[in-house]
């Protein structure tokens, strides 16, 4: 399992509806866009409303883990403005061809570089985990002739990170078109691990 | 109620209750989330309903407020209570009067026992149904001369030991007309509690962990001092034991098998193909054979229409046999399609729940109120 780190810890244990939806709802305003926060709480009916709740508002429900009856809900913060921003990086990979040098096996590593909490809960077999903001201090451990996919949740981040990779010289650096939310592969989720 | 119309006000379950059953005007505003409220919500006649979860309303319940008619009695039901008071309190504030909230919430909602008298009995003694209007299980107490005997005791046994004390009666016998799949039976716990006799059919107690006495066709069971007789008839289909009763000659119940608008689903122990046959045999045939004058008494409703006065759920064999559909499938086939296709989605946690009423699991009280929640689709016909 994956560390899951995140931006923001709201302890809600012991508290029954409304109190952890009303606390995250308030912890979450302080966030910024693309931030996770991880909400502790002890009462079941948590999962489903923080579910129903995320849906509603719009941010990234991610997942839930219990740990010793604490439940550890993960949101990453939407943003509310978000468009499809222009993507700038030229050289982009479908989910199908991807999917294709993975059961041939080639040599490509996927990188996903959205936060911890978000690889944790759904990612490609066999990707690593370097969220954006490390990305420029971790790409010492990266080698620029390897092949290279980047992988994020719709595009964008990877966008970015693609660029960064590429002006650091790493010649053979592609985009997963759409991201997760494009992947039809099969996927490695929290609980097909444990 | 004590109502004090410019704040929020509490109101029981059993007070909704009454207000059901006696069709007086409700508005509910449900703060669940979606899919809790569309897998299960209050209904009644008289009641109307509508949805939107408390997350939505945190800003504010102006949203709410456009929905909800001014002057008509308006309740907040959540899932315990908490998220209910919270939004009713904002309504109030929001200056709208005759406001309440649930208390105790759905859960309070899905364990609250009406018990209404079904009638009195031939030498004496009286015949009493316990409604679980929320879940639409039903429960009875047969009382005569100081002894009781209860059928399909449901999980909440003290409602059963203190309306016992209140008549006077001690509790001899705690009968199961199956093994149920949708709740959890409290007949082990209330013999257990009140020194009674627990009876099973055999043929649903292979698997039990527990001891119990055997259920049998012929084998009546007395009930103060020989006044009164509970027939035993096996009557398989919904499970291979189920077994009916007949009480004074006058009431049948019916389990899980018969029921005022629909009949029993023969698939919850995974055996649809097998059973179907017992089914329409124990429909079409033994109950043929009966008096067509008994009063039947099932173990569930599946609609609020089937509740009759003051909730009473009862009909006369005869009547069944002529307006219930389940009844009136006239070749097998038809009938085996009916009840093996298209069935409703099986009750929640209805594997645990089978192997906790065979004592192979022992949940909390909690859990065991988390596995119950939600209708209990016993029926072919509850969609």
């Amino acid at each position: 399992m994956p560390e899951i780190t995140a931006d923001m810890t709201l302890d809600c244990k012991g508290l029954a509806c409304p109190m952890p939806i009303v606390k995250t709802k308030k912890a979450i305003d302080q966030l910024d866009a693309g931030q996770v926060i991880e909400v502790q709480a002890t009462d079941q009916g948590s999962i489903a409303d923080i579910q129903g709740w995320a849906k509603n508002t719009g941010h990234h429900y991610l997942g839930t883990v219990e740990e010793c009856e604490v439940l550890k809900h993960y949101i990453r913060k939407a943003n509310p403005n978000e468009v499809n921003e222009e993507k700038k990086y030229p050289l982009i990979i479908s989910s199908d061809e991807l999917q294709k040098k993975l059961s041939e096996n080639e040599k490509v590593t996927v990188i996903d570089v959205r936060e911890t909490a978000e690889f944790a809960f759904n990612r490609i077999a066999g990707a690593v985990s370097i969220p954006l903001g490390e990305l420029e201090h971790r790409i010492s451990k990266l080698n620029p002739d390897d092949e290279i996919v980047v992988v994020c949740r719709t595009g964008n981040r990877s966008d970015m990170a693609c660029q960064l990779l590429a002006g650091k010289g790493f010649k053979h650096v592609k985009n997963l078109e759409s991201g997760m939310s494009g992947w039809n592969g099969s996927t490695i989720n929290y609980d097909s691990q444990n | 109620m004590n109502t004090d119309a410019n704040r929020m006000n509490m109101m029981t379950a059993k007070e909704l209750t009454r207000i059901i059953l006696a069709k007086e005007e409700i508005f509910i505003l449900d703060v669940r989330n979606e899919n809790d409220y569309n897998d299960w919500k209050i209904e009644g006649e008289s009641v109307e309903i509508i949805n939107i979860p408390y997350f939505d309303l945190l800003d504010g319940v102006d949203e709410a407020l456009d929905k909800l008619p001014d002057g008509k009695k308006l309740l907040v039901v959540c899932a315990k209570e908490g998220s209910s008071k919270f939004v009713a309190e904002q309504i109030v504030d929001a200056g709208r009067t005759d406001v309440h909230y649930l208390e105790g919430g759905m859960k309070a909602w899905s364990e609250y026992l009406e018990p209404v008298k079904i009638g009195d009995l031939k030498d004496g003694g009286s015949l009493y149904q316990f409604v679980r209007i929320g879940k639409g299980c039903l429960s009875y107490m047969v009382l005569s001369k100081g002894e009781a005997a209860v059928i399909d005791t449901l999980r909440m046994t003290d409602v059963f030991e203190q309306f016992a004390k209140e008549q006077g009666v001690q509790i001899k016998h705690t009968l199961d007309t199956h093994l149920h799949a949708d709740h959890i039976s409290g007949g082990r716990k209330l013999a257990e509690q009140s020194g009674a006799t627990y009876w099973l059919p055999p043929k649903d107690a292979t698997e039990v962990t527990f001891d119990y006495e055997k259920l049998e066709e012929g084998q009546g069971i007395t009930i103060g001092s020989t006044t009164l007789r509970i027939q035993p008839i096996y009557s398989p289909g919904h499970t291979i034991g189920s077994t009916s009763f007949i009480i004074d000659d006058q009431y049948l119940l019916t389990g899980d098998i018969l029921f005022i608008e629909s009949i029993g689903r023969p698939d919850l122990a995974g055996k649809a193909e097998d059973w179907v046959g017992d089914l329409r045999n124990t429909l079409y045939n033994r109950y043929k054979e009966l008096s067509q004058d008994l009063i039947v008494l099932p173990a569930h409703f599946g609609k609020v229409t089937e509740l009759g006065e003051g909730g009473r759920v009862m009909a006369k064999l005869s009547d069944l046999f002529l307006h219930n559909p389940g009844l009136n499938i006239q070749q097998e086939k038809d009938f085996r399609s009916a009840v093996t296709e298209n069935l409703p989605p099986q009750p929640n946690a209805y594997q645990e729940i089978r192997q906790t009423n065979m004592g192979k699991i022992t949940p909390s009280e909690e859990e065991q109120r988390e596995m119950e929640i939600g209708p209990n689709r016993c029926a072919v016909h509850d969609k």
